[in-house]
């Protein structure tokens, strides 16, 4: 089986209009920038986005709004984008926020086989409405059900042509658990190397959740907020 | 009155050796700065780090390392890197020792609103409402009233609530107060503040019993 595409066009075909897509990273850092690249030129339009952040104006999923492909945002935290804001306020954009370790655990439920599960975060808040609430040892829980995705799209440092990869530092984020909760997951790294290359005991993602991965090129980690030691 | 800087140097007093701490976006930021020299804390950052270490030189800027405000930031000896799952996970199940955020509003019951005003844009509440829904020891930093001078520190919330019951300690600019089922009880008091200042920038219940200190760094 050859899991390896050559391009991030050849690796996002079969993305279509109104489909759902994962996207891992956390801000800008950890971010599939040849693949958001590649969308905004396939011009694919009324996606559902899962991610924590929704870019910035010019850099990640911000390009994705700009050429209005986006009809949907589930996120945690959306601050630092204009062109998000005006469209939101226009309605032409729908946005559901949610705790950032619920949008993690219901990607790693999507992934784990698990349907649903009882979180206490958002108990007693607007995020609770609608949800089933549950008492455990005295504590009130909210139900959430595990995302549904066609597409889950995941940057990775390094991998091998099986799939299997390894992320870097803080980059990891939100990728392992999308790459495992995609009905297809794409992975695109920034070192593809050969099976056997990368030592067994430090594997994060095992290849048998990706499904096509290629070698990006040309990554840019914007950085936003630059913080230096005085 | 208290700067922003004694605000979160009366916080570190908090703070005990071997605790996990994790500080939100603002003035609990500033409380890593009065960390004691000899006292082993570890700072974590729900994006992935645990062990934060300082902001990196210029030349030790990693674009792949960086805190939950998204600032560039560095590992120390022992620092390990996690998902996010693993990360809310540890958040959840109580690991964290010690939760330091700011607030809009905190009312009298421990209930705190501190992600969304109405007709205003949403940002989202990021980890806030996975944080206050678990953490066993809350402290907020901020200030007592808001800018148009009204107290946030209420009988009920007038903003959407991120979390019931669960602010323990609230140090602002002018005390240190718990908060217990009876209300927000008065501890301390920062230099050149009476307790009428208190009482008239406190629209909750506030309770006045005993000995009130004066705050001490």
């Amino acid at each position: 089986m050859n899991k390896v595409v050559q391009s991030a066009e050849e690796a996002i075909a079969g993305i279509s209009d109104g489909m759902t897509l994962m996207l891992g990273g956390f801000g800008l850092c950890g971010i599939p920038e040849n693949s958001i690249y590649a969308l905004v030129k396939s011009g694919v339009k009324k996606l559902t986005c899962i991610s924590n952040n929704a870019g910035v104006d010019d850099f990640g999923i911000g390009l994705l709004l700009q050429g209005k492909q986006v009809k949907k945002m589930i996120s945690s935290y959306v601050g630092e984008n204009v062109e998000f804001e005006r469209q939101l306020l226009n309605g032409e954009l729908e946005v559901e926020l949610l705790p950032q370790g619920t949008l993690a655990e219901r990607c790693r439920a999507a992934g784990a086989g698990i349907p649903a599960f009882f979180t206490p975060a958002g108990y007693g808040t607007e995020v609770a409405e609608g949800k089933e609430v549950r008492e455990f040892n005295g504590k009130k829980y909210i139900m959430e059900e595990a995302f549904k995705s066609d597409y889950a799209i995941v940057k990775a440092w390094k991998g091998d042509t099986d799939g299997n990869l390894i992320f870097k530092a803080t980059a990891r984020n939100f990728n392992p658990m999308m790459a495992m909760a995609g009905k297809t997951t794409i992975a695109e790294v920034e070192e593809l190397l050969k099976p056997g290359e990368l030592d067994p005991n430090f594997i994060h993602t095992p290849g048998i959740f990706v499904n096509r991965i290629f070698q990006g090129s040309n990554y840019e980690k914007r950085i936003e907020q630059r913080t230096i030691s005085k | 009155m208290l700067t922003k800087e004694q605000i979160a140097q009366r916080i570190a007093k908090e703070l005990k050796d071997g605790f996990y701490v994790n500080l939100g976006i603002g003035i609990p930021t500033l409380v890593a700065n009065y960390v004691p020299k000899d006292m082993d804390v570890t700072l974590q950052s729900e994006n992935g780090l645990l062990g934060m270490g300082l902001f990196p030189t210029e030349d030790d800027i990693d674009a792949d390392l960086i805190n939950a405000g998204k600032q560039t930031v560095t590992t120390l000896p022992g620092s390990v890197f996690f998902d996010s799952a693993t990360s809310f996970a540890m958040i959840r199940s109580g690991r964290v020792d010690l939760t330091v955020l700011g607030a809009m509003e905190v009312n009298e019951k421990g209930d705190i609103a501190n992600w969304k005003i109405p007709g205003k844009m949403v940002k989202g509440m990021g980890g806030a409402m996975d944080l206050v829904a678990s953490a066993q020891n809350i402290i907020v930093a901020m200030q007592h009233t808001n800018r148009a001078g009204a107290s946030k520190l209420l009988k009920e919330l007038s903003l959407p609530v991120t979390g019931l019951g669960c602010v323990k300690k609230v140090v602002t600019n002018l005390c240190v107060m718990d908060i217990t089922e009876r209300g927000f009880e008065l501890r301390e008091l920062a230099p050149g503040v009476r307790i009428d200042d208190v009482k008239a920038a406190t629209e909750g219940k506030l309770i006045v019993e005993g000995d009130i200190q004066d705050i001490r760094f």
